[in-house]
């Protein structure tokens, strides 16, 4: 045994004991054979709280192998309290390589984003799911959510978003709007903004979605049909941005609000830090970029 | 004598051997017609081969009645799937949660086992199918989700109504089975959403 497995001698690899593996592992795999639907699993107590993506955090447990690289992002940023935690705690327990760059990730667990940049084959998006189910807040009963799943009975959802249009003249869903997998199931995205929405369709990666709390686990396998549920009259739409990017001048992006004082100064930054990162490596500036100035030149 | 087939075989590094044969079903699964590898060595009782045996050892326990074929059933496999990974073997098609078909047996129509219910379409099989080759038999033509337009494959050693097989099973879903086809350490999954038809002439 190399020495980096005899100072893990307190865990199993990744965490989990292996029968916990096998067990989600199935799962992950029927989930990929029926795309969007919600396979339940016997989700483990976690050294973290429920909340925190211990579903996540299991689903990358039992896929993830010491060949990966693993990146974690809270909101899109690799520097917030629960990406840094997730990711010290699998360098902790599986002494995995660890990256901030998407391009270099092989396996990315997110929390509520998708990486501005464009995924490839062979890379696997985790996503941190909240409430995986789509129709929860219209229909809180199991049974029923359950039973109008097996009868493609999605009318109630439409209703939800027509009432949308009724109280706001549009569809004023804006974070977790809901999917329709490869024209069967409906399915909740986690509540990533729906700006995000599009990328899910076709991508080229594997998509994976791990609910701890909730104890389901689902899948969009690539090149897989991801449409967002809208009316003929009121199409999907994503938001946009009046201005770009204050730190690196990017537009089509999704940027966060950061308030700056108490007199009303703010100002829109990438939510993607890697992204914004490497556009500001590359020389782009963005309007409040003061500092980095003299050294683009 | 005769118990050395039964208590050897196992994978050598049992974690990362799992994950790995995991992470190659994984991504066949999410890519159906995508040929995989599995790297992992174990060595199950004869007939059984290689890449099956470890495909058992990764993914078949307690939890997951298996079905095998009279010829395996007669086999030590019985006994190395339960001493290994503590796997009991059904002769009820509709308990399995696993299936394996060895080379050149018949394989039972997918019907017979477990297709899920509608509220709960993943409690259905998995049927592991020995296969001479993964290539040079009649070609298929692969569409759904996981492929980008259109894969093609030509699998050898499936029966003659293979499409019209896969064709029903495709016709049931959500239900339905996934199939993992194996030809030496080679494996192609098959998973219910995919579209199989006949390449047209």
């Amino acid at each position: 045994m190399t020495t980096a497995a005899s100072e893990l001698a307190t865990y199993n690899f990744a965490y989990l004991d292996e029968q916990t593996k096998r067990m989600i592992r199935r799962a992950i795999l029927k989930a990929i054979a029926i795309p969007g639907y919600q396979v339940p699993f016997a989700s483990r107590e976690m050294p973290m709280p429920y909340g925190w993506g211990t579903g996540g955090v299991q689903v990358t447990a039992a896929i993830l192998g010491p060949e990966d690289v693993l990146k974690v992002i809270d909101q899109g940023a690799d520097d917030t309290t629960n990406a840094v935690s997730i990711r010290a705690f699998f360098q902790k327990v599986a002494d995995v390589a660890v990256t901030t760059k998407t391009r270099e990730a092989t396996i990315i667990q997110t929390r509520h984003r998708i990486p501005e940049e464009r995924l490839t084959t062979g890379q696997t998006l985790v996503y941190q799911v909240p409430i995986p189910e789509p129709l929860r807040f219209l229909e809180p009963r199991e049974t029923e959510t359950r039973k109008m799943h097996a009868l493609e009975e999605y009318g109630l959802m439409h209703v939800k978003l027509y009432e949308d249009i009724a109280r706001n003249g549009h569809i004023a869903t804006t974070y977790a709007y809901p999917v329709k997998v490869e024209g069967r199931y409906v399915m909740d995205p986690s509540p990533t903004p729906k700006f995000d929405n599009p990328k899910m369709h076709m991508s080229e990666a594997l998509q994976l979605f791990g609910a701890g709390r909730e104890k389901r686990i689902y899948a969009v396998p690539p090149f897989t049909e991801v449409v967002s549920l809208d009316f003929e009259d009121h199409p999907f739409e994503v938001q946009s941005f009046d201005k770009p990017c204050a730190l690196c001048g990017a537009e089509n992006v999704y940027l966060d609000e950061v308030v700056l004082d108490d007199r009303g100064g703010r100002m829109f930054v990438c939510s993607d830090t890697d992204h914004c990162e490497d556009r500001r490596d590359h020389g782009h500036c963005g309007t409040m970029l003061a500092y980095n100035k003299g050294a683009a030149q | 004598m005769p118990d050395t087939q039964i208590f050897s075989g196992a994978f050598a590094e049992p974690v990362f051997a799992a994950q790995s044969v995991f992470r190659t079903v994984m991504d066949c699964m999410a890519r159906p017609g995508t040929i995989g590898t599995i790297a992992a060595t174990a060595r199950p009782p004869q007939p059984l081969g290689a890449a099956a045996g470890a495909i058992a050892l990764t993914l078949c326990d307690h939890d997951t009645p298996v079905w095998l074929t009279p010829q395996l059933a007669k086999s030590k496999l019985p006994g190395w799937l339960s001493f290994h990974a503590g796997a009991a073997v059904t002769a009820e098609k509709q308990d399995a949660r696993f299936a394996f078909v060895e080379k050149g047996a018949v394989v039972p129509g997918f019907g017979l086992f477990a297709q899920g219910t509608q509220e709960y379409p993943d409690r259905s099989a998995t049927l592991v199918i020995e296969i001479e080759s993964l290539e040079g038999g009649r070609p298929l033509v692969l569409t759904g989700p996981g492929i980008r337009d259109e894969a093609m494959v030509g699998p050898q050693g499936l029966p003659d109504t293979f499409v019209a097989l896969a064709g029903a099973n495709r016709a049931m879903f959500p239900r339905g089975v996934d199939l993992i086809l194996v030809a030496g350490d080679r494996i192609l999954c098959l998973p219910r959403t995919t579209v199989i038809n006949n390449r047209e002439a």
